[in-house]
């Protein structure tokens, strides 16, 4: 029968020849191999010095994102915590006052916003979730650390700073969203 | 005797240094067949990385598992170091040096059973793997300590055999006497090096050799992926850096042994042009030369071939390399006694030479000669 992969190998049982039997030439073919490897281009990266470019579609650490007027684009709707599989993400909503149109976009809005990055699997649902652009996982690396609290980001973490806005137009891209 | 006592520290502390250093050279060496770098992060090029290592095993903690015996879990390692350095006594590293009208020979001690001496010292070589691995009380070790001591004695006696080849060529068990036999590189219109003149041997002896110090394709004691490290599981700190230690001096010490036996030790073409310590010296850097040329075959082997299967051992061990290395020995026997004249009907051809066998026969053939001379 037609095999759906089409890899499908027989294994031969054939008994060896003589030349086969000795061993020596195989393994003297084999060492050729290696020594040719001698002299090839090593492909390491010096790591801490020299990074390696991640590729758009990479899910590293999460941004919380603001819109052109520097307002927080999250609305506390938590859609991204009910599409977490590893229930990392919790939050607190409050309604926004007067005064405060500067600083968040919908009239209700995330006092805090935590997630745990020890229960993360980086699987991007929270992403693909959000009904209001506001969250993306970035190229960034999540760092290490002695304490399990630390890994508990906060908003102070998560959202981008005015002045420091996170790139994530190249995840845009990736063709997940419309840019 | 001050001298001999210089050589002596001399030979140790290199030995050491080698040891210490042949670690980062396999380290590089795997790295570059594989397409890395290797360690480059201690010193330039990753120089101080044995010094790293070594100041790392000595401040680990020396840790002794409740139920593992005491004293023999400390001789192990012990014994293991000890016994690969001393074979180092009898190599014959240079022709002699002469310094204010002394003669020194670049030699610890020229016994006249050298060969012997080294094939002792590595049989008790296995006592400290041995030892190490029933000490620890832990079933790993003691599979790996079994799968040692079984492959040592297989391939030990192939290696053995294919000594016996070269020592029936020499009429000497002296390896000084072994390697000048093999003096400058062409002699009686064929190269003088063994060789040339044993192939088959030399390739029983190298194969034997990587079995003997356990190296790969032959690391059944340690096998990382099945017995987690084998006999030194349970080891840390500076004992089980004394036996992985020990492992790379034996590297270290079968390869001079197969420079010396094969490839003509301190002879290179051409050495009639020098003499005095002109040569004592080329004569040192060409032995050390070789030798490292036959450390990086070694390592080149490991990360080319995968480890055999145990069964497999046994069978190459026993059913192909005994038999070949016992069938060149007959040939050479036969040759031998051929070129010596013992099949002519003339006694007088006795002194008949032979392109390959230039070398007189030592005592032990004559005598044999004379008693089979007799029996006809
Ligand atoms: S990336 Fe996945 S696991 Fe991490 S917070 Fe988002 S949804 Fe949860
Ligand atoms: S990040 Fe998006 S999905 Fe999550 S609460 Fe805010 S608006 Fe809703």
């Amino acid at each position: 029968m037609e095999s759906l992969s089409n890899r499908k190998k027989v294994v031969s049982n054939k008994k060896m020849t003589f030349m086969e039997k000795l061993y020596l030439p195989a393994i003297l073919g084999g060492m050729w191999i290696t020594f040719k490897h001698l002299f090839k281009k090593h492909n390491t990266l010096k790591y801490p010095e020299v990074k390696r470019e991640f590729a758009p579609v990479y899910r590293g650490q999460h941004v919380l994102k603001r819109d052109e007027e520097g307002r927080e684009n999250c609305t506390a709707c938590g859609l991204c915590a009910v599409a977490c599989p590893a229930e990392a993400i919790t939050m607190t909503s409050e309604e926004r006052k007067k005064g405060e149109e500067n600083l968040y976009r919908e009239e209700k809005y995330a006092s805090t916003y935590e997630i745990n990055m020890l229960r993360c699997i980086f699987c991007g649902l929270c992403e693909e979730a959000c009904p209001k652009e506001a969250i993306f996982l970035t190229d960034r690396i999540v760092p290490t650390y002695f304490e399990r609290n630390d890994f508990i980001y906060g908003k102070d973490k998560l959202v981008e700073p005015v002045d420091q806005r996170v790139d994530i137009s190249k995840r845009q891209l990736t063709g997940k969203r419309p840019a | 005797m001050i001298i001999k006592l210089i050589i002596v520290v001399a030979l140790f502390a290199i030995t050491l240094g080698i040891a210490a250093y042949l670690t980062l050279m396999e380290r590089k060496v795997a790295a570059w067949m594989q397409d890395r770098i290797g360690p480059d992060r201690a010193g330039p090029f990753g120089l101080l990385q044995p010094l790293a290592d070594g100041g790392k095993m000595f401040f680990k903690e020396d840790f002794r598992p409740t139920n593992a015996d005491k004293w023999l879990f400390i001789i192990g390692p012990g014994i293991a170091m000890f016994t690969s350095l001393i074979t180092g006594a009898v190599i014959p590293w240079g022709p002699d040096l002469k310094i204010a009208g002394e003669t020194i020979a670049l030699q610890v001690a020229d016994v006249n059973i050298g060969i012997l001496f080294i094939m002792g010292a590595v049989s008790i070589g296995v006592y400290g793997i041995m030892i190490g691995g029933w000490a620890s009380n832990n079933k790993f070790a003691l599979f790996g300590a079994i799968r040692a001591s079984s492959q040592m004695i297989s391939y030990e006696l192939a290696m053995g055999v294919s000594v016996i080849t070269i020592v029936m060529m020499t009429g000497s068990l002296s390896i000084r006497d072994i390697v000048d036999q093999q003096h400058g590189f062409w002699d009686n219109g064929w190269f003088s090096w063994n060789v040339f003149k044993q192939p088959i041997c030399f390739i029983v002896f190298l194969i034997t050799a990587l079995a003997e110090c356990n190296r790969a394709p032959f690391d059944l004691a340690e096998c990382e992926s099945e017995l987690i490290g084998g006999y030194h599981t349970e080891y840390g700190a500076m004992k089980l850096g004394f036996f992985l230690f020990a492992e790379y001096v034996n590297m270290f010490i079968s390869c001079a042994i197969i420079s010396a036996l094969f490839f003509g030790g301190y002879n290179f073409p051409g050495m009639d042009n020098f003499s005095g310590n002109t040569l004592a010296i080329l004569g040192t850097l060409v032995f050390f030369a070789k030798t490292f040329f036959f450390v990086f075959v070694f390592m080149w082997i490991r990360w080319t071939l995968p480890r055999f299967r145990y069964d497999q051992l046994m069978h190459i061990g026993w059913k192909k390399m005994i038999p070949i290395a016992l069938i060149n020995l007959l040939i050479t026997g036969v040759v031998i006694a051929y070129t010596e004249g013992w099949f002519s009907k003339n006694k007088d051809n006795e002194s008949a030479s032979n392109v390959k066998m230039e070398q007189p026969l030592g005592v032990n053939t004559s005598f044999e000669k004379t008693k089979t001379g007799n029996s006809l």
